[in-house]
């Protein structure tokens, strides 16, 4: 007997993935705003170099601290640097500050927490107490301890950073690795004779990805906060990089005397930057899980 | 557990831990803002005795308010109508007499000057006090040692009121530095009731309290935060002053600084950027007062032991790369003295700070690089260092150079190095490339040079400087000037100045200015060697 | 009740123990040698090694971790190089400082956010729902001493609605007798009005900054919590049964909604106790933060180390007084306890 059944044909997940995307972008247009903000800002930050008006570094103390005009849109800083070529060129450090931030943390964090989750026992509990012990520091002052001790490089500020935000992936990948150790899947392909890492990075670390992904934005805004609230105090990049935060900590005193333009065009692409990686954080929620959403 | 028994035991909890910290404030009545000024700074003390451990210069300040010294300095009037101390004429403060013999000065004691609690100031607190000064090891101990005081067998107290000095060797800067900050004279019997074994000369007592026959006395200090001063009325050192309370409040932020002497909430404040300075004084609402430093140039230092600023073609590339204008429109905005750009044939003259006959030209600049076979530049960037604690100043200069380096082919790295880590930075002598402030208290070209070019191993000697021609001429000097002979003195003096631009181990950017910033009803700023607030000669209108 | 407690405080302690590990190591690394401050501006290398081997920092790290180990047991938190005094004084100072500038600001953001998530929790993707999140969102993507410096700009400079930002006090007031540190709860009991409301205009400026920062978690976790509530049978109940929609609304799903929202505030108040740093050095503000901040920067380490304990101290008990808050509030958490 055949099995005369019409059987709908398969959609492959990705083109799934992006059905279900496009009905969500469709039915929020403050997330579909927060994407095209974040491909401007990339775009800013891989072609900007080359396009800006005039080189970041280049002083010039014939035209220090010059309003917003023609020749210089965002106006002239103390030494007499654009802003505007200042502003955009930053785009590039602080994005990849907070993309290495990240990528570094997914992989501690993210890599441990499903370690503990799936293997539990003592991997469980030396985790559970380094997490623990980050936490009980406020988290700021750690990270400026952390750069203060070891030097003021980005390197460092991203180190910084992914220490700081360790507890947080940890323990979400802990609890998705723990509710899918028993799954059906992991049994199948334990039954197949897959070694344990195997299982680890082939089944587990793939599902628990997504739900990371949502973490991992709002982690990027975090990190660009970070870095400029470092520089605030010091402990930032080094001069003459330009950098939003520590172009932010410079302009401050120039605001007391009326010129606004050195730390309000800095401090306004923070915000805009950061701002666009929360509400990015907030849609790929809806995208990845919607019953979260808050 | 029932929430009605939880808030009973809660209340209990509370009661029990309450915080029984003792009161920071006094109960004194708050006075009118008339007899009340109002400074304003970026740090405050953190020690009230300059004898203290680690003293850092706002505690200097307090200490030259609240202390005596023997003899002070005579003001003379600069061109600009500021009054400036006089170096060269002393004044009674302490003492009412100075009589300087061969080997040895004798100063008579006031008869009525009491201390703060009332206590008589006798020769023996005198002895006491420089006695400390030479023990107590660090700064105090340097700064003695400065105009050779070094030994307590060379003070003796001859009577009650009469107190001598004896001099090791003769030296032109002994007396001079009696009357600096450090030798002041503290109450003897009031801190050795509070010395211990571990602690013989009582400076953790010291440290919270003034105990001196000053004008002023230090009534609540919360450190960090604010500092009140209120006058001694039974002070004997001078005329009394006309300011009954100072109130010093630290005020890390200087954006908020200018705003709270613009709003007229401040009266004084000597902490801000150049910029802020330059502006106000056009805005016309506060009077500002600049003053060149007394012995004091700002200048990049190289390491002349190591390459690549081992050969002096090198030192010479940097001395015609660095943008000197630049850095005085954009950095100072014109508040300080140019250190560069003499003409070609103007002599060397016998006075310092005066300025070196490098200008800024690249092209010169490449040539003479190319001459010490660096023609293609250094590619492997230098560490290029400033100090943290004056960033306002140093960051700008050194981005400026570092730009210009940068066109002629030297490749640097800015590294910024945090206050406190400074001084061992400078005296580990291993940084290649920096910048730095040095000025002197004592303002003689061959005090300055003695301590900044001199092979000694000073600390000051940040380039590592060796040569034995410089140390002959300081030395030289030195003795020349305790001889009284004038014409070896200028010779040596005008020979050091031009080996100092011959070999150029450190070069002179300018002499910096020290700004202050005043309500216009303020008057009496005076301008002082250690260019802190002298709140005795200040008026409120 | 007790043993909850104990049980919790229990758990912390091994947190505190890495915390002493970590912050005693963190700042050992530091740049900066407090031998050659203490030892002064011209002090030969001899010098050096004199005031090294007195301050105890020849010895090897261990001992050196003993010795601090003793003397934290004793309460001696060392003292500080850039203002000299013992630490332990300085932050039982400052302490409160910061604790009535961040309590003052979380309830600038309750006041604020509370209202706002219950508000969208009840008009589900509106135009409200919308502003709400934007509006949160962009108060935490602010960097908390811009925020700062734009309200002192507009408020004090510009408009001079607000008073200097000079500290906790204007000059000419003095502070009220200490019974809890706290300026507005001091001069309420010393029956001082005039004291109490220039203390209070000090605090505006940097509790709306602080504030605005912590808008949006507690923003999104009410109406997230709310949103959960609202759905739920009981509620559905509620209607049904003809209540009016205040009673709804606040009555029975707020207090019900109340637990999450409770330990939002509860990371939310420790992560203002980080932001408090950049925010006190803005306002010049005499509190830990402040004080932590020049030190580090000093290459004090006695005062981070000071600092860092305490703020984990502070945590562990904040954490223990949500659980039994917790315990209060929901009888089902404490039966299962």
């Amino acid at each position: 007997m055949t099995d005369t059944t019409a059987v709908a044909p398969r959609q492959s997940p990705l083109a799934s993935l992006l059905r279900h995307s496009r009905h969500v972008l469709a039915e929020n247009p403050v997330t579909s705003f927060a994407f095209a903000l974040f491909l401007l800002i990339l775009l800013a930050a891989l072609f900007g170099p080359q396009m800006v008006p005039y080189d970041p570094l280049a002083s010039n103390t014939a035209q220090t601290l010059k309003p917003p005009n023609a020749q210089h849109w965002f106006g002239t800083d103390q030494l007499g640097r654009d802003v505007f070529s200042r502003v955009t060129v930053a785009t590039r450090l602080d994005f990849f500050i907070a993309v290495a931030s990240v990528a570094l943390v997914f992989l501690m964090g993210g890599l441990a927490g499903v370690a503990a989750g799936f293997f539990g026992g003592w991997i469980d509990r030396v985790v559970g107490r380094i997490a623990d012990t980050i936490m009980a520091f406020p988290l700021f002052v750690l990270a400026m301890g952390i750069v203060a001790a070891l030097g003021n490089t980005v390197q460092n500020i991203v180190l910084a950073t992914a220490i700081v935000n360790f507890p947080l992936y940890a323990r979400i990948a802990r609890t998705e690795a723990n509710v899918r150790r028993e799954a059906g899947f992991v049994e199948a392909a334990r039954l197949s004779g897959n070694a344990n890492w195997r299982i680890l990075i082939g089944q587990i670390l793939p599902n628990v990805f997504p739900i990371l992904v949502v973490q991992m934005s709002l982690t990027m805004g975090y990190a660009i906060l970070n870095a400029a609230g470092l520089s605030f105090i010091g402990l930032g990049v080094r001069p003459p990089t330009p950098e939003w935060g520590i172009m932010v900590a410079e302009g401050a005193a120039f605001m007391v005397s009326g010129q606004w333009w050195n730390a309000f065009f800095p401090g306004a692409a923070l915000m805009i930057t950061v701002f666009c990686f929360n509400l990015l954080g907030d849609g790929l929620r809806d995208i990845v899980d919607p019953r979260r959403r808050t | 557990m029932k929430r009605r028994e939880f808030l009973k035991s809660a209340t209990a909890l509370t009661a029990a831990s309450s915080l029984s910290a003792p009161a920071i404030w006094s109960r004194a009545k708050a006075q009118s803002r008339q007899e009340t000024l109002l400074i304003v700074s970026e740090s405050g003390p953190n020690n009230l005795d300059i004898h203290g451990v680690g003293t850092n210069v706002p505690g200097y300040e307090v200490s030259w308010n609240c202390y005596d010294r023997l003899i002070s300095h005579e003001m003379k009037t600069l061109p600009h109508g500021t009054p400036y101390y006089d170096k060269s004429k002393f004044k009674p403060e302490l003492a009412e007499d100075m009589s300087i013999g061969d080997m040895s000065v004798t100063f008579k004691l006031k008869k009525d000057a009491i201390f703060q609690d009332g206590t008589p100031v006798t020769a023996n607190d005198v002895k006491w006090s420089f006695d400390r000064a030479v023990t107590v090891g660090g700064f105090p101990t340097f700064q003695m040692s400065a105009g050779s005081l070094t030994k307590p067998e060379q003070f003796v107290v001859v009577d009650e009121h009469t107190f001598r000095v004896d001099f090791a060797k003769k030296d032109r800067l002994t007396v001079p530095d009696l009357a600096v900050i450090v030798p002041c004279v503290l109450n003897s019997q009031l801190v050795k009731k509070h010395a211990t074994e571990q602690d013989p000369w009582g400076l953790e007592y010291t440290k919270l309290n003034t105990v001196g026959s000053g004008a002023f006395k230090v009534t609540n200090w919360t450190a960090g935060s604010q500092a009140v001063l209120e006058r001694n009325d039974n002070w004997k050192g001078g005329p009394l002053p006309k300011i009954k309370r100072v109130i010093w409040r630290m005020v890390p932020d200087a954006g908020n600084r200018r705003a709270l002497l613009e709003r007229g909430d401040a009266d004084v404040s000597y902490d801000l950027p150049n910029k802020d300075f330059a502006e106000l004084r056009s805005g016309g609402k506060l009077t500002i007062v600049s003053t060149p430093y007394s012995n004091g140039i700002q200048y990049i230092g190289m390491n002349v032991q190591h390459p690549p600023f081992d050969n002096v073609k090198v030192r010479y590339a940097v001395a015609y790369a660095i943008p000197y204008q630049k850095i005085m429109d954009a950095v100072l905005y014109g508040l300080a003295e140019p250190m560069f750009g003499a003409p070609a044939n103007k002599p060397i003259e016998v006075a310092w700070p005066q300025p070196h006959k490098f200008y800024t030209d690249l092209a010169k600049s490449k040539q003479l690089l190319g001459e010490a076979g660096y023609g293609n530049g250094i590619q492997e960037p230098i560490q290029f260092s400033f100090d943290l604690g004056f960033a306002g100043v140093n960051e700008p200069i050194c981005v400026l150079v570092q730009e210009s380096l940068a066109q002629i082919g030297i490749q640097t790295m800015i590294n910024k190095v945090p206050g406190a880590n400074w001084r061992t930075e400078l005296t580990k002598k291993t940084m290649p490339l920096f910048t730095n402030v040095f000025s002197g208290w004592l303002d003689y070209p061959e005090y300055f040079f003695y301590w900044c070019y001199h092979s000694g191993k000073s600390i000051f000697n940040t380039m590592d400087y060796q040569s034995s021609a410089i140390d002959g001429f300081i030395d030289g000097a030195r003795a020349a000037a305790a001889n009284g002979d004038a014409a070896a003195y200028d010779m040596d003096v005008k020979g050091f100045v031009d080996l100092a631009f011959t070999d150029v181990p450190r070069i002179p950017l300018y002499q910096p200015y020290v700004n202050v910033a005043m309500q216009k009803n303020i008057s009496g700023y005076q301008y002082w060697f250690h260019r802190r607030l002298d709140y005795r000669s200040f008026e409120k209108a | 009740m007790m043993t909850l407690i104990i049980k919790r405080a229990a758990m912390a302690i091994p947190s505190l123990i890495g915390v002493v590990v970590v912050t005693f190591l963190l700042t050992r690394l530091l740049p900066g040698d407090p031998a050659a401050y203490f030892a002064g501006p011209a002090a030969t290398p001899q010098a050096i090694q004199e005031v090294r081997v007195k301050l105890g920092l020849d010895k090897p790290l261990i001992q050196q971790f003993s010795h601090y180990v003793v003397d934290l047991a004793h309460g001696n938190f060392g003292t500080s190089l850039t203002t000299g005094q013992p630490v332990v004084t300085e932050l039982r100072t400052r302490l409160p400082a910061s604790a009535e500038l961040t309590l003052l600001g979380l309830l600038v953001s309750i006041a604020i956010a509370v209202p706002l998530g219950i508000i969208a929790a009840t008009r589900p993707n509106s135009l409200l729902d919308h502003t709400c999140r934007i509006v949160s969102t962009a108060g935490v993507s602010l960097p908390v001493f811009f925020t700062g410096l734009i309200l002192i700009y507009f408020f004090y400079y510009w408009l001079g609605w607000a008073p200097a930002p000079l500290g906790r006090l204007d000059v000419f007031y003095l502070a009220p007798p200490q019974v809890t540190g706290f300026y507005l709860i001091d001069s309420l009991i010393a029956g001082d009005p005039q004291t109490f409301a220039a203390a209070l205009k000090q605090l505006v400026l940097p509790a709306l900054t602080l504030g605005v920062f912590s808008l949006a978690p507690i923003a999104r976790m009410t109406r997230a919590s709310m949103l959960a509530v609202l759905s739920s049978d009981f509620i559905r109940t509620a209607r049904a049964n003809g209540l009016s929609n205040w009673t709804v609304v606040i009555t029975y799903a707020f207090r019900n909604a109340m637990l999450p929202v409770i330990t939002t505030l509860g990371m939310v108040f420790s992560f203002l106790l980080g932001a408090n740093v950049l925010v006190e050095k803005v306002f010049a503000w005499p509190g830990i933060g402040s004080y932590a901040v020049e030190a580090l920067l000093a290459s004090d380490f006695a005062p981070v180390q000071g600092f860092v304990l305490t703020m984990a101290a502070m945590y562990v008990i904040l954490n223990l007084v949500i659980d039994v808050l917790y315990g209060l509030i929901d009888p089902r958490v404490r039966l299962e306890a």
